[in-house]
């Protein structure tokens, strides 16, 4: 069986390859076409390249989903002095493993969007900034570059292109903000890892003060894909807005949770029930968080009708974030699953701002004390007032994204906040 | 706020109703400011960079989606601004019930209490009760060393000390350790500030009471403490400061700001050497020696007798101290002159190097530890003795005139100096060993007590108060001379200080064109002035 789950409905376009030990390598990379698109990318205008990437309607796939062609179109024209492409591979969000997978299984790939993204944005130094507790995968992801190194496809003079790009794989030590862009720029820096002030953006003044762009792996991935097939091809899938294939990690209650590679525009339904193989024998849907810890919680009516695409999820009253499905069935607990998370936030806070310093914190002590049966009504008034201080208030959005699931899920799953308070009683099989 | 020398494009914007004007590139906070409308905030001081992390200064702007930070902001032409809005009110009412979320409280034995930012912020905008009912995160106390002692617990995380340390003193010894809740400032390893010469002012700059200095640790409330502008007197840098006052003690010395001397800073050296103006052995009463006798007298008796018997008393030599103010050393010139003319040395006190200010280069503890040195130079005065304030008056000790001493200790001398001279006048503010042969003495102020001017390292003429009241009879030295030079020239007696400096500036060619009102509270620059780097 191929790699750990897999599913007719899937588009394997990035996820080609997982699951087979010799797509790391160099040669097996290039069995399956690898560096061709580089090589074709190297013969385009840069100019060019970033045309055919606006014309496929990539997104951006690390959470904000911005077009990546209009993205590297805001770097500078003319080059004053180094431009620096960031591949963010500081993959942390809770619910979210497939930058991972990614990394494991075809680091050439990732390395081989990063070439043409930097040749794009006439880059000369691209750093891919691992998450410090990717081990294994940063060893991998090493070794590939090395050995791309070797072959010519990174270093001086490309493919006899004339062109230069170096790549650096930087290991983080273990900070969930330093995905933020800013905070990577200032920890690659040397620098703690705290987000900056925008403006300036990263475009005009990024990393060691230079033009810099930030792109998610994933981005990154589809890149070669649309330069060989070109951008129409890559709109065969998905919806008008939200083009192409992407990858969702789906975890939680169902049988089969993984990656799957699906167009964009999805049925939830399909992907709960079909793909997933749905939930255990007499258990049912209670609640998705459709896009990673960070965003708005759904109610199981809320998932009903809703498609995975950028746009289906906002109108189903969430966001699709880096498409990190955490589903939970009706033994859910709400109350203790959006404390772990608020705990993660109050842990992961870089302290900076203090609506989301002690706010974070904060709302963690109250959903403590809710949890263990010594809340109040007014507790859950002051949740919402704290949530809506912490919102749009700070330099960065982590404490937007500790507010979002509390607000939610006080709005949608009251009754579960109120029994805990009530009753003292435990809601859920727990 | 923006280099004013240069002629700069302007622009107008509206924040609160009301129609201001300022150079471009003026933030919204500093063109609030402008108008008189203080932003609150803790993580922006002026003389540091801005983080914008407190999130206190965040105020409205007609069109931008979110509330801007407004330290950070630059004004814009036709802008619309609203710091006072509902929007932006319950948002600081909101932050600000973050900080007390896990502030301790401990206002009654906090030596901020009275000047805390916290206080006033939460006091004029904060909800009436908090909320939180959570326990309370405690770091407790630390020792930072030289004069510093830190409360995590107050502290509000602004990060000014951190970034005085980096920017200013350019000697980072502070930092955040941790992250989120529990980030709290820190020192590396045990050396923590001890022997860092400027970090005195981490404390000042401290807008709760985390960092306090040990050695004002529960001495005074700081609403039963007077504030008085006047000039460190411990060096030639002349940093302007106020003398924090209770029970006519001086309790403290804070830096005041002045962008041409000190900007917002003081070095340790100078701010904790005040005790000195606190001391109590103090010449109180003016006294002459009548027939081998010591009289104590009002002063028109001393004066009298002092003046019938400098007629027959020439030739007469002087020593002056550079820690008298202008209009002392002034009225003693006028006072030798007066008398046929006559050599005037001083004594100072000179360490072996400055002590630089790497962040704001006008700014050094210089090497002469005395306040006017300068003002002393262009009286023609003539420095004697050795690096120790000491030495020098050997030529002296053998004078068989009139010898006047003003405000020199003569610390280094013995019982027989003066024995020789004919009339031994000593002005001094404290009883010494070396004026024991003195005919004459006469108590005079301290710089604390009087009002005047000292002459800075770059000649800037500056202004000081009186922020204690004289022990006694004293009086300041030029009131005295200029009494005497009544006596014997008939020149108006000078009533104020500034009736001193102009007849002190009457007599010298530096100071001519100078008035005591062009001074201000900024000081101006004398006509011979010394380039400093960073002017």
């Amino acid at each position: 069986m191929a790699y750990p789950y897999t599913h007719e409905k899937e588009v394997r376009v990035l996820s080609r390859g997982w699951g087979d030990p010799t797509t790391r390598t160099l040669e097996g990379w290039k069995a399956l076409g690898g560096y061709e698109a580089l090589a074709k990318a190297l013969k385009m205008e840069r100019t060019q390249v970033i045309e055919e990437v606006k014309s496929s309607g990539l997104r951006g796939r690390g959470g904000a989903g911005f077009p990546t062609g209009v993205k590297w179109s805001f770097m500078p024209k003319e080059k004053k002095g180094p431009h620096y492409l960031c591949c963010n591979a500081d993959e942390s969000e809770p619910g979210t493993f497939k930058d991972r997978e990614l990394l494991r299984w075809t680091p050439h790939q990732v390395i081989e969007g990063c070439l043409i993204g930097a040749y794009a944005i006439q880059a000369d130094h691209v750093y891919i900034y691992c998450r410090g507790e990717f081990f294994e995968t940063t060893q991998i992801l090493a070794r590939a570059v090395e050995e791309a190194y070797e072959a010519g496809y990174i270093g001086k003079d490309i493919l006899g292109s004339g062109h230069s790009i170096d790549v650096t794989v930087f290991a983080g030590a273990g900070a969930y903000i330093c995905g933020e862009e800013t905070a990577l720029m200032n920890s690659l820096e040397g620098r703690r890892g705290l987000p900056r002030i925008k403006p300036p953006f990263p475009a005009a003044v990024g990393a060691f003060g230079q033009p810099t762009t930030i792109n998610n792996v994933e981005t990154l991935c589809a890149v070669p894909h649309i330069i060989t097939n070109g951008g129409e091809w890559y709109r065969q899938w998905g919806t008008e807005k939200s083009s192409g294939t992407k990858l969702f990690c789906v975890s939680g209650h169902v049988r089969r949770p993984g990656n799957y590679e699906l167009p964009l525009g999805f049925p939830m339904d399909e992907l709960i029930y079909d793909v997933c193989g749905g939930f255990q024998d007499g258990r049912s849907l209670k609640a998705v968080i459709p896009g990673g810890s960070s965003v708005p919680i759904l109610s199981a009516q809320e998932c009903e009708s809703c498609t995975l695409d950028y746009e289906g999820v906002v109108e189903a009253g969430s966001m699709l974030g880096c498409a990190s499905v955490i589903i939970m069935d009706d033994t859910t607990n709400i109350v203790k699953q959006v404390r772990r998370m608020v705990d993660f936030y109050a842990h992961e806070s870089c302290g900076q701002c203090t609506p989301c310093r002690e706010g974070t914190q904060w709302l963690s002590r109250i959903l403590v004390r809710i949890e263990n049966g010594r809340g109040t009504e007014e507790d859950l008034d002051t949740l919402l007032e704290l949530g809506e201080q912490m919102t749009g208030t700070t330099i960065c959005v982590l404490s937007d994204s500790a507010a979002a699931p509390v607000a939610s899920s006080i709005e949608k799953f009251r009754d579960d906040y109120l029994a805990l308070i009530r009753r003292g009683e435990k809601v859920g099989a727990a | 706020m923006a280099d004013t020398k240069t002629p700069q494009e302007t622009i107008t914007l509206t924040i609160d109703g009301q129609e201001v004007t300022v150079p471009k590139g003026t933030t919204l906070l500093q063109a609030a400011e402008v108008m008189g409308n203080r932003v609150p905030h803790y993580c922006y001081h002026p003389g540091l960079s801005a983080p914008a992390q407190c999130r206190l200064c965040l105020v409205e702007v007609e069109g931008a989606p979110k509330l801007q930070p407004s330290c950070v902001t630059a004004a814009q032409d036709g802008q619309v601004v609203h710091t006072e809005s509902q929007k932006a009110t319950a948002m600081r009412q909101g932050v600000l019930e973050f900080y007390l979320a896990n502030h301790p409280l401990d206002c009654p034995i906090c030596d901020q209490s009275g000047e805390c930012k916290l206080q006033d912020y939460v006091h004029a905008e904060g909800r009436k009760h908090g909320r939180s009912r959570e326990p309370k995160r405690v770091f407790g106390r630390d020792d930072f060393g030289g004069d510093v002692l830190f409360y995590g617990d107050r502290c509000v995380m602004c990060t000014r000390c951190v970034r005085f340390m980096n920017e200013k003193a350019q000697d980072p010894r502070l930092t955040v350790v941790e992250r989120g809740n529990r980030s709290v400032i820190d020192t590396f390893f045990e050396e923590g500030l001890a022997g860092s010469p400027y970090a005195g002012n981490v404390v000042d700059i401290c807008p709760v009471g985390a960092l306090v200095s040990k050695d004002f640790l529960h001495k005074a409330r700081a609403w039963d403490l007077d504030h008085t502008p006047s000039i460190c007197p411990n060096c030639s840098q002349g940093c302007n400061i106020d003398l924090h006052v209770r029970d006519n003690r001086i309790q403290r010395l804070k830096p005041r700001a002045n962008h041409e001397v000190n900007e917002f800073w003081m070095c340790d050296y100078g701010r904790h050497r005040y005790e000195w103006m606190n001391r109590e052995d103090r010449l109180e009463i003016p006294t002459y020696k009548s027939g081998g006798e010591v009289r104590p007298a009002d002063w028109g008796t001393v004066l009298k007798e002092l003046s019938e018997r400098l007629e027959d008393a020439r030739p007469v030599q002087a020593v002056a101290s550079p820690f008298a103010s202008t209009e002392d050393l002034g009225a003693l010139r006028r006072l030798v002159d007066a008398l046929g003319g006559g050599d005037v040395v001083f004594r100072s006190p000179r360490a072996a190097e400055e002590i630089p200010l790497p962040g704001f280069e006008k700014l050094a503890r210089r090497r002469d530890l005395a306040p006017n040195v300068r003002g002393a130079e262009i009286q023609g005065m003539e420095r004697v003795g050795d690096d120790d304030g000491k030495g020098g008056l050997d030529d002296l000790s053998g004078h068989t005139g009139t010898l006047i001493v003003l405000g020199d200790e003569l610390t280094d001398l013995g019982e027989d100096f003066g024995a020789q001279s004919s009339l031994f006048i000593y002005l001094g503010a404290h009883p010494t060993a070396g004026a024991h042969q003195a005919d004459f003495h006469l108590p005079m102020t301290t710089f604390a007590e009087q009002e005047g001017t000292f002459i800075n390292v770059e000649g800037r003429v500056q202004r000081f108060w009186p922020g204690v009241e004289a022990t006694g009879a004293a009086r300041p030295a030029w009131m005295i001379l200029g009494a005497l030079l009544n006596r014997i020239e008939g020149t108006e007696i000078p009533s104020v200080a500034a009736d001193a400096f102009v007849a002190t500036a009457g007599t010298t060619p530096e100071l001519q064109g100078l008035s005591y009102a062009d001074l201000g509270s900024r000081g101006a620059v004398i006509n011979e002035p010394v380039a400093l780097p960073g002017s």
